[in-house]
């Protein structure tokens, strides 16, 4: 506890948390700035779950130290939840009660008197789109409602530090735009959070700064920069009409970008992982490319320029892919 | 759990991140809520539930119907002569066993709850810890008090005639829910103690059968062996279901009384701490 720093919301040092066998989480290092969204990125089973919810005052660690605004998370917990809101990977509302009696519920739970609560329910209804479903079961809800009002629930007191658990897990396209737009509006008030995600275009919109987490370990952590600059700067996919261009393919690929090519399964397909650094943006070393493997009389069916991929984040930091032992972590990890 | 949802999201009205914005500007936080009106907050939203699923009264309603009809005829004769004559002795005695017994649903219903997602919402919440419990065991006195009146009224239609007028039975029922509000923190600490809804419910059972058969509720301890006399009479259920029917009778059973609040308090000091425990374990 003395030894907080100024400036951080989240602080955490060599947390653990064991379910027999399992250290989920196995010393996690954390130093989450106030006013930021911070992303803990990993694949399912990595132990994101667990160490929110033990910054939630949920779980108890069962090793190292973990501070929110410099309480501490064990001895102080009543301190910790006066500060900090949770939404859940699954809706954390009462799906028997309506959406207006969720709110009114909680609002009065954090100490609003019944008309200020009711109030408070009916402007974040409005705020969030869901006045025509108020007074619907939370159970009919769509994926997309309930996550809104799930947030809207943590939000009924702005909270110091918001947790959110993969909140776009599972939700279409346009539900997720409009879950990062509220996340973005609740940044801009000053509220910190603590974002954790599956997917790394999700950290890449929201979040600031980054860990990457596995095995119940931090990998890697940094601002999206670093982070991406470790792993580079994307990949180029292409597919040909005809596979016996493929090997001259690769020849000017390799050639041209000064990358690694990869040839995927499909026999007519082959991936480029581009360098770091080897001149130009990566849209500019794939243009080059392209015109090249066009002047070199290749026929060329499908072009793409992709962002590194979780997986290729994680098969750069750990030399294995999401996939491997996820099975075997997944039963674990609830 | 949401895919093919895209439709209705479509449908649905845009987030207003304007207004959203001006709601979140720092407002002044409340004081906190008091342990009290925290715990009647989850009181009101176990009655909402109930609302929202009326089927969850059958258990206080038919349930306790049956009881009576079936002891009444079913020992009515055997025992005191005739069903009417029995009843009056019974009906007491069978009210205090059918709310003891469904003060076990508590016990499914916290189980079954944990597992959502809404309760981890609720233990972040910077509210008195036992308020959650306390909240299901107010409107679970709520379905007690309805099981007590379904059951009055069928004993008044089978002959039941209370020498202690309306305050005597008032008297009784208040015990009676005073007492089975105490005791539900037994349910509370197994629902939170065992994994499965069907454990709870077997635990419950080998709980409850033997604490409410062996007691006074059909039969005057007299006439069984000594060993079991030294149960039944020690009995918790049977201190009640005399305590009631002396109520109920317009007497005063101020001994009788004294031994239900005793074991109420005994029991909420017991298992209200172990419960909490094991909440805040969870």
């Amino acid at each position: 506890m003395s030894q907080h720093t100024a400036g951080l919301a989240i602080e955490t040092a060599g947390l653990v948390k064991t379910f027999g066998e399992t250290r989920a989480v196995d010393g996690v290092d954390l130093a989450v700035p106030t006013g930021t969204v911070y992303g803990v990125l990993g694949p399912n089973g990595a132990g994101k779950t667990t160490t929110v919810k033990m910054l939630a005052t949920l779980l108890r660690p069962d090793g190292g130290q973990a501070h929110v605004f410099g309480h501490d998370v064990v001895r102080e917990a009543d301190a910790v939840r006066g500060l900090v809101s949770l939404t859940g990977q699954y809706a954390s509302v009462d799906e028997d009660l309506t959406g207006a009696e969720n709110l009114v519920l909680l609002a009065r739970l954090l100490g609003h008197a019944k008309k200020a609560a009711r109030e408070r329910a009916a402007q974040l209804l409005e705020a969030f789109g869901l006045t025509d479903a108020a007074s619907k079961q939370v159970k009919h809800y769509s994926g997309g409602m309930r996550r809104r009002i799930d947030i809207a629930a943590s939000i009924l007191s702005t909270p110091d530090l918001l947790f959110l658990d993969e909140p776009t897990t599972g939700l279409d396209p346009r539900s997720r735009n409009q879950v990062w737009d509220i996340v973005r509006a609740v940044v801009a008030q000053g509220t910190t959070v603590l974002l954790t995600t599956q997917y790394l275009d999700e950290a890449d919109q929201l979040a600031s700064r980054i860990a990457v987490i596995d095995h119940g370990k931090v990998i890697a952590e940094g601002t999206k920069g670093e982070l991406k600059a470790s792993v580079g700067a994307g990949s180029v996919h292409l597919r040909l009409r005809d596979a016996e261009q493929r090997p001259q393919a690769a020849e000017v690929l390799s050639r041209v970008l000064d990358a690694q090519v990869q040839h995927d399964p499909d026999p007519l397909a082959l991936t480029a992982r581009l360098a770091p650094s080897s001149g130009g943006t990566a849209a500019e070393q794939a243009a080059r490319a392209l015109s090249e493997l066009v002047g070199t009389g290749i026929t060329v069916d499908n072009f793409s320029l992709g962002q590194p991929s979780l997986d290729e984040v994680f098969l750069a930091l750990t030399g294995h892919d999401t996939q491997a032992d996820d099975a075997v972590k997944n039963e674990v990890a609830a | 759990m949401s895919t093919a949802t895209t439709n209705e999201t479509q449908d649905l009205a845009p987030v207003r991140t304007d207004s959203l914005a001006a709601l979140l500007i720092a407002k002044e936080r409340p004081p906190r809520p008091s342990a009290l009106s925290a715990s009647l907050t989850f009181g009101w939203r176990a009655i909402l539930k109930i609302k929202h699923v009326p089927e969850q009264l059958f258990d206080v309603t038919a349930f306790p119907i049956m009881m009576v009809l079936m002891y009444t005829y079913l020992f009515g004769g055997a025992l005191a002569g005739s069903p009417k004559e029995y009843i009056q002795f019974l009906l007491p005695g069978i009210l205090v066993m059918s709310v003891v017994m469904i003060t076990m649903y508590t016990g499914v219903s916290v189980n079954t709850d944990i597992e959502k997602g809404v309760f981890d919402r609720f233990r972040s919440l910077p509210i008195w810890r036992p308020a959650t419990m306390v909240g299901y065991l107010l409107g679970d006195a709520l379905r007690y008090t309805i099981a007590s009146v379904v059951m009055l009224t069928v004993g008044m239609i089978l002959g039941y005639r209370p020498d202690g007028g309306v305050p005597g039975v008032v008297a009784g029922i208040a015990l009676l829910i005073v007492f089975s509000f105490a005791f539900s923190w037994v349910w509370t600490m197994f629902g939170l103690l065992l994994r499965t809804e069907k454990s709870v419910m077997g635990v419950s059972m080998m709980v409850i059968f033997p604490l409410t058969f062996l007691s006074n509720v059909f039969v005057d301890p007299k006439t069984m062996p000594g060993w079991l006399q030294a149960f039944v009479n020690n009995s918790p259920v049977t201190h009640l279901a005399s305590a009631v029917r002396g109520l109920m009778a317009g007497d005063w059973p101020a001994a009788e009384v004294a031994w239900s609040l005793g074991w109420s308090g005994l029991f909420v000091l017991i298992f209200g701490p172990v419960t909490m425990r094991l909440y805040n374990r969870k």
